[in-house]
């Protein structure tokens, strides 16, 4: 399955960067001029470092989600059916990367699809796109 | 207790798609069906959880007509068993009774039912005279029919009248259409019926799970017990799965009415539904308890592996667990039946929520059963469940320990349209009866009735199903077995009332409440009748000791019947409340009422009509429905102190050997609670000493709780009371008070 990576030997969290990452893709695929309705959060620690907040593929939520909304696509990402969604936010709860999110405007929750746009503008290069395999769906 | 480690290696394989199809005949059925009336309307969309508007059937002279739903039944009655009570009363006299043509059953949602975001939030309350009880009874149930009857249009459907012809009432919300139609060859039981009508009236595949129906089965037409099944579409068994309206016979009720099934397509769900006041509190309510969930219930009630089984060995291990027709507490067999059995047999791969967003999910299902006896002899059927009330009171309680009978059972209690409890309950009164000789297979047609016989016990249910033999006299109930025993001389009458487990005519739940007084008062003080919906307080006193002392016990018996009534009030479910707690609960001042839980549902309420109000507001609104409720059990002719009367089988041992098999206990009890000395005395002498302490005991919390309720010493709540509630504005009421004090 396609999945998202981001290497912090390259990544310096968003300090030398106007985290174009974030705004690329608020802009680009939710049509929002504001980085925190991004898919993708890079957050800064005060002691240096920092880390991502992304989704992995990893389907805890198509496990979990009622309606049979969440489905994985020929390339293994996990997409939403906005259409059969009900807006349980189950998806949003059960995953443990918090990369699920919500916006208060839409009833819906959004994620990263793996789409790549974030890795073309990042400008140390910290982004990729790699191919791993699916994991088994879990009990939860 | 250890807490059992969820295996997931262990999990049977089982094909859970795969069960036998009844689709074979629905043309031919959906022909025979012939329009009665229709009329159209328009649907519309709740506004702060309400649609404003109720829908009154007549299936009798087949009227059709809009009520509104005004300020002041949302303002005193709230929504749901509110809703229920205030039309019941408004439709029937002190003389009606279960099958008079004026009884309604009244089916209405809630105004927080249809919230998507929050675990348990998809009920339907149901309102009828009992057949039982011959006073209200309400039932909570899930499922999606009061849900999509609130999307479709409105806050509360009312059903009157009896049909010389067997009916059914659909309600398009999609195209705004109404109609009655004749149901001529309709199959009878719910697990065919329903998955006919759902695909009957689904214009397509995705329109499945906008289906819901509500139907019973044959044994409602022949027994007291009836029951009601309300469906939902279970996508990924690709199946028709029920939630059930079980207590006190409503299911009875609806087919003495001749009604074969109420169907309802709603509109495809969204998460806004019901146009709540503040989304944004209600979404992040939602969110949070999705992760409570998800860190702690793996570490506390494994709700979503095992549903409410998971108390089975709980029960066990503090002797609470009903054996026998609640003799013993214990078993050495309930292994068999316990949790670790179920969470193999129970198909874990899925989603297992009765309405959209529950993530405490314990509507289990067990799969792939291939049915022994019956009608269905030879299919393969998805079972839901079994919940613990099942596995205790079909297993422990009639002394059946093995899981592929204790599962058909379930299975027909289902389709059949009989409550599990109230089956469980009096069948084990029935084998208790043959234990001691009240019964024998003469008196029973040649049935065997002994501990454990599951193959008769089955035949039992399919005699009821044919209204023929034992089975028929069974349906009656243990009230009415009761008293039709003593009748025939078969007994001793004292025996026979002592070990009948029923108050106000309907059974207890599967709780053994001899040493628990909490749970004593929890059952028989009681609106409706012994059920564990009012006031569950067993394990807070036994298991976690939360109720030391007597007043504690009055206190509890006080709060939680009004608190438990609240979630039938807006279309709640109780699990979510207690079955999983945040982490830091028990550091929290009074954790046995889950007090950042309780504030969950005040923000809920709050963000979705608009209307602020307190923990405190909250026990004011049930305490007004409450004590309605009371007043119309004194119109209908019960409601006070005597009729609160519990068995002595739910307050001590009856029989010598339960008092053997607790000796030790009961000796100390004589020691420690009478200041007496049991050295010398006969065990016989010893029971007298209990008898006498246990039920001074009793009309001691009797006393207790009444007053702290606002009532008199016998029962009736004082006019201060219903002046402080605002029920004096209805001058019914208040007549029906003053013929009492």
């Amino acid at each position: 399955m396609r999945q998202l990576v981001i290497d912090f030997q390259k990544c310096d969290a968003g300090r030398n960067c106007d985290h174009e990452c974030e705004m690329e893709c608020a802009i680009k695929v939710f049509k929002v001029d504001d980085p925190a309705q991004a898919a993708l959060q890079i957050k800064a620690y005060e002691e240096g470092g920092g880390h991502a907040i992304l989704c992995d593929q990893c389907g805890d939520c198509v496990v979990v989600c009622p309606t049979e909304a969440l489905k994985r696509n020929k390339l293994g990402v996990v997409m939403i059916d906005k259409k059969i969604c009900v807006g349980c936010y189950m998806c949003i709860g059960f995953c443990e990367k918090e990369a699920f999110m919500r916006n208060s405007d839409w009833i819906t929750p959004h994620k990263c699809t793996s789409c790549g746009i974030c890795v073309k503008v990042c400008p140390h290069g910290a982004l990729s796109m790699v191919e791993v395999p699916e994991p088994a769906p879990r009990i939860l | 207790m250890s807490q059992l480690v969820f295996d997931p290696s262990k999990v049977m394989s089982i094909d859970h798609t795969k069960r036998t199809e009844y689709l074979d005949g629905l043309e031919a059925i959906r022909a025979a069906h012939k329009v009665l009336k229709e009329i159209a309307y328009t649907p519309s969309l709740p506004d702060k959880g309400y649609t404003n508007r109720s829908l009154y059937v007549n299936v009798d002279t087949l009227e059709i007509k809009e009520k509104p739903v005004t300020q002041q039944m949302k303002d005193v009655f709230i929504g749901g068993r509110g809703f229920g009570l205030y039309h019941l009363w408004n439709a029937v006299k002190p003389t009606t009774r279960w099958n008079d043509p004026e009884n309604e059953i009244i089916i209405s949602p809630g105004p927080v039912s249809g919230m998507t975001q929050y675990a348990g939030t998809g009920k339907s309350l149901v309102v009828s005279l009992s057949p039982q009880t011959d006073i209200p009874i309400d039932s909570n149930v899930g499922g999606f029919y009061g849900p999509l009857l609130k999307f479709s249009g409105f806050d509360a459907l009312e059903l009157q009248g009896k049909s010389e012809k067997d009916i059914i009432l659909f309600i398009d919300g999609q195209k705004g259409i109404i109609r009655i139609e004749e149901a001529p060859t309709d199959p009878v039981d719910s697990h065919v019926l329903a998955e006919i009508l759902t695909h009957m009236y689904a214009e397509n595949e995705a329109d499945l799970p906008n289906i819901s129906v509500v139907s019973t089965g044959a044994a409602a037409e022949h027994s007291l017990i009836g029951m009601l099944n309300f469906s939902f579409y279970d996508r990924r068994r690709k199946c028709v799965r029920f939630k059930q309206a079980g207590r006190g016979g409503i299911g009875t009720v609806f087919r003495n009415k001749r009604i074969r099934a109420l169907v309802i397509r709603g509109p495809k769900v969204a998460g806004d539904m019901n146009h709540p006041a503040d989304p944004e509190t209600i979404a992040k309510t939602g969110i949070k308890y999705h992760k409570e969930i998800r860190e702690n219930d793996p570490h506390q009630c494994m709700m979503r592996r095992n549903g409410t089984a998971h108390i089975v060995e709980i029960m066990d291990a503090y002797d609470l667990l009903p054996v026998h027709n609640f003799q013993f507490g214990s078993h050495p067999d309930v292994h068999k039946i316990d949790s670790s059995y179920w969470q193999q047999r129970c198909t874990q791969v899925t989603v297992d929520g009765c309405w959209y967003g529950c993530s405490m999910a314990c509507a289990k299902g067990a799969d792939g059963l291939t049915v022994q006896t019956g009608p269905y002899k030879g299919h393969l059927v998805s079972v839901d469940g079994p919940e613990y009330e099942n596995a205790a009171g079909l297993g422990s309680n009639c002394g059946v320990f093995d899981p592929d009978y204790l599962l058909e059972l379930n299975f027909y209690c289902d389709t059949y349209g009989i409550c599990t409890i109230t089956y469980g309950t009096l069948t084990a009164f029935v084998m208790e009866c043959y234990q001691r000789g009240i019964l024998n297979r003469e008196r029973t047609g040649g049935l065997e009735m002994t501990w454990g016989n599951a193959k008769d016990d089955l035949e039992m249910m399919h005699q009821m199903a044919r209204g023929e033999g034992f089975g028929k006299i069974a349906g009656m109930g243990v009230k009415k077995m009761k008293e039709y025993f003593i009748q025939q001389g078969w007994g001793d009458a004292q025996l026979i009332n002592d070990i009948g487990m029923e108050n106000k005519g309907l059974e207890y739940s599967q709780y053994m409440s001899k040493e628990s007084l909490a749970q004593q008062g929890g059952y028989a003080l009681t609106n409706k009748g012994p059920q564990h919906d009012e006031a569950w307080l067993i394990f807070m006193d036994m298991v976690n000791k939360q109720l030391p002392t007597f007043e504690d016990k009055a206190e509890a018996l006080y709060y939680f019947p009004l608190f438990r009534t609240w979630f039938g009030l807006n279309g709640f479910c109780k699990l979510p409340w207690n079955d999983v707690v945040p982490a830091n609960n028990s550091e929290q001042p009074e954790a046995h009422k889950v007090p950042e839980h309780v504030q969950n549902y005040v923000d809920l309420f709050s963000a979705t009509t608009g209307i602020k109000i307190s923990k405190e507001d909250l026990i004011m609104q049930s305490a007004k429905v409450y004590n309605f409720q009371r007043v119309f059990n004194i119109r209908m002719g019960k409601g006070l102190r005597l009729h609160d009367a519990a068995p002595y089988r739910s307050l001590g041992p009856v029989t010598k050997e339960e008092y053997e098999s607790r000796a030790e206990r009961y000796d100390q009890q004589i020691i420690t609670e009478m200041g007496l000395d049991p050295a010398g005395n006969t065990t016989e002498e010893k029971m007298a000493m209990h008898r006498q302490w246990r039920t001074g005991r009793f009309s001691q919390l009797m006393d207790a709780v009444y007053t702290r309720r606002g009532w008199t010493l016998d029962g009736v709540p004082t006019l201060a009371r219903l002046q402080e509630l605002g029920l004096d504005a209805f001058p019914e009421v208040v007549e029906v008070v003053k013929q009492h004090l």
